[in-house]
């Protein structure tokens, strides 16, 4: 699929004189009519996805007095709000902690389970690939909310769940259940990887005399790295913004996820919703997710294009 | 190859050898060794969601003591085996509320609105994302700056975007600036319901439009230059070649958002705020009995949801033909015969996409 372009760039350059000699004349004002439209239609794409989290920006970028102004650039440009997220009684410092260490365990029991589950369903042939597909497939479709009443009824030690540990605000609480939509994710996220790299690979390791086992932790493994990567950080982007049951279970300021710190944030300032300060947190939380993003894209290109013996 | 057959009899041999042949003493063993890999990840998907489903579903029959007991004068707790009353309740209208469509239990306004909130935001997404990858299909530069931008509102958690939106149709924010006019949206009015999808269409509409970019790029150019040869419009063009050959990676994402803006959480709640009638969705709605220790109506709302999100789905797989599971499903007689313009490649890697944007 990742090749289908490459030929029609690549190819062209061996008679690029001539291709454009008999490209030349056919520039009408039809076609740079065409080229203009293209751009103006890309640069609305951008300005459309730009604009509301420009918004954003600009307002955390205010002083925290004038959180509803609706100037399009801030005056005087004022970092206030960013200070305000992080007094004490925000606990949004602590927060972002709490996201990490459960999006981040999330995401190692996810790759964890994950790869050697992918692998199977990859590359070997056995008998119920199709029901274990579905029933991947079915855990990825139900929703979330589902899992809410009896969980919380149980975490929370009620009646008939009097034997078990009170699980509300622990990691674990939260942890657990995302588990439920990032093994999904991340099964069929790395199963595609591993049919894209060739068998011949494994097959001339184990000609040279490896194991099937050392065949895929020394050559199917490294290979799949960008893979494994990608889907670590979709996996893990989704741990990290995930609000339902993180809202349902970490009650605690100093165990709530960033999401759901934002979500309360009461502010320095009185009764008035602060959201000049709810700005700056917007951007704190989400900056580090797009730099991710930027990355991401890389790798996902690198991961479709490296193929080894293809 | 005698080493691999001779391994294959010692050890259940990984050997992966082909698709194509049939039963052979290389792929023999795999099936011991597929079961013991996959198990951990099975066991996992069994304990945190079998079982709590099967919990959601028992917990679904009973109800919650509530009040005194007339007897002993204390707090009753426990819990009462109540039969299908959590699901008939529904339909007693016990709880009628004030929402967009009118006067109605409380239920099937939360239905409707996650009815509608879905009709609509699909929509209009699929309609704009596929505007989206037709214009970035015809770029010739520039296309990493603009998928780049498109990853923003992706990117963004739904809560943050949520409040973002709060900000920008806040009574006296920038959206009534430029409107002019001093609309309530955020007041659960029915402006409420269309603050929710221009918030939803904002942020999912590129990412349909990132799925179809990515079917329409596997449109082999040929096709299109022999169509010109042929003397077709850029309509039939499009008509013709573009969306029956974008048809299945575009089924499976519409599918996906679909799903996952039945199960709408977030933005209404950080939006509008809970309790408000003309958004409130079936997930909220369950979430708030869930929290006020009503858990059996909360289960059966869900349960409802679950099963709502089921049939959609399997409408979607018969009547669209989704192929949801790509080729890894072994060859099935009853799946061969819709395979016409079987693209099994192409849709595997948009379904796993699709649902990196569903969280």
């Amino acid at each position: 699929m990742s090749t289908t372009s490459a030929p029609a760039e690549t190819t062209p350059l061996t008679n690029q004189a001539e291709i454009d000699a008999l490209a030349h004349p056919k520039r009408s004002p039809k076609y740079l009519v065409g080229l203009i439209a293209s751009y103006v239609g890309m640069a609305l794409i951008v300005l459309y996805c730009i604009i509301p989290f420009y918004w954003m920006v600009v307002s955390s970028l205010r002083q925290p007095s004038e959180g509803q102004s609706t100037e399009f650039i801030p005056s005087p440009i004022s970092v206030e709000n960013f200070k305000a997220v992080f007094s004490p009684q925000n606990n949004f410092g602590r927060s972002l902690i709490n996201s990490l260490i459960v999006a981040g365990t999330t995401t190692i029991l996810t790759l964890l389970f994950g790869i050697i589950a992918a692998y199977a369903l990859a590359r070997l042939r056995f008998t119920g690939k199709g029901a274990v597909l579905w029933i991947i497939m079915a855990c990825s479709m139900f929703p979330l909310i589902i899992l809410i009443p009896p969980l919380l009824k149980m975490f929370s030690s009620t009646e008939p769940f009097t034997w078990f540990p009170y699980w509300v605000n622990t990691y674990q609480a939260v942890i657990l259940p995302s588990l439920s939509f990032g093994l999904p994710l991340a099964v069929w996220n790395l199963t595609a990887f591993f049919k894209q790299l060739p068998n011949e690979l494994e097959q001339a390791a184990m000609v040279d005399g490896c194991t099937p086992g050392v065949a895929f932790r020394k050559v199917i493994l490294p290979l799949a790295a960008p893979g494994v990567f990608t889907t670590a950080i979709i996996v893990f982007i989704g741990a990290w913004n995930e609000f339902l049951v993180a809202l349902t279970f970490l009650q605690a300021p100093e165990k709530q996820t960033a999401t759901v710190a934002i979500s309360k944030f009461t502010g320095t300032s009185g009764f008035d919703t602060p959201y000049g300060t709810i700005m700056a947190a917007g951007v704190i939380v989400t900056v580090p997710l797009l730099i991710a993003v930027l990355l991401f894209q890389r790798r996902i290109v690198a991961g479709l294009t490296a193929g080894g013996v293809k | 190859m005698a080493t691999a057959t001779a391994e294959a009899r010692n050890v259940p041999a990984v050997t992966a050898d082909g698709h194509k042949h049939k039963k052979n003493a290389l792929s023999d063993g795999q099936g011991r060794l597929a079961w013991m890999l996959l198990a951990p990840t099975l066991l996992v998907i069994i304990a945190v969601a079998g079982i709590p489903v099967l919990m959601s579903i028992r917990e679904s029959f009973f109800q919650t003591n509530a009040g005194v007991d007339p007897n002993t004068g204390l707090i009753q707790g426990g819990e009462t085996f109540v039969g299908l009353k959590n699901f008939t309740d529904i339909f007693r209208g016990a709880n009628p509320v004030e929402g967009t469509w009118g006067s109605m239990d409380r239920f099937w306004n939360a239905f409707l609105n996650t009815t509608m909130i879905t009709i609509v935001c699909v929509l209009l997404e699929t309609v704009l994302g596929v505007i989206m990858a037709l214009i970035m299909a015809k770029a010739f530069r520039g296309r990493g700056v603009v998928r780049a931008g498109i990853l923003v509102p992706w990117a963004i958690p739904t809560i943050v975007s949520a409040l973002m939106w709060k900000l920008i149709f806040d009574s006296s924010g920038v959206m009534n600036r430029i409107l002019g006019r001093e609309i309530l949206w955020l007041a659960d009015t029915g402006a409420s319901f269309w603050a929710i999808v221009i918030a939803d269409v904002w942020k999912t509409a590129p990412f349909i439009g990132l799925l179809t970019l990515a079917g329409l790029q596997t449109i082999p150019a040929e096709v299109y230059e022999a169509a010109k040869v042929d003397g077709a419009s850029t309509w039939q063009q499009f008509q013709r070649i573009t969306l029956p050959m974008v048809r299945p990676t575009l089924v499976v994402a519409v599918l996906f958002r679909t799903l996952d803006t039945l199960r709408m959480f977030d933005l209404p709640y950080g939006m509008i705020g809970p309790g408000k009638y003309h958004v409130e969705t079936l997930s909220i709605f369950a979430y708030q009995e869930a929290t006020q220790s009503r858990y059996g109506p909360a289960a059966a709302y869900a349960i409802i949801l679950f099963i709502y999100v089921l049939l959609i789905a399997f409408l979607f797989v018969r009547l669209l033909g989704a192929d949801v599971i790509g080729d890894s499903a072994p060859p099935k007689t009853k799946k061969k015969r819709r395979g016409k313009d079987d693209q099994a490649q192409t849709a595997e890697v948009p379904a796993l996409e699709a649902m990196g944007g569903a969280h």
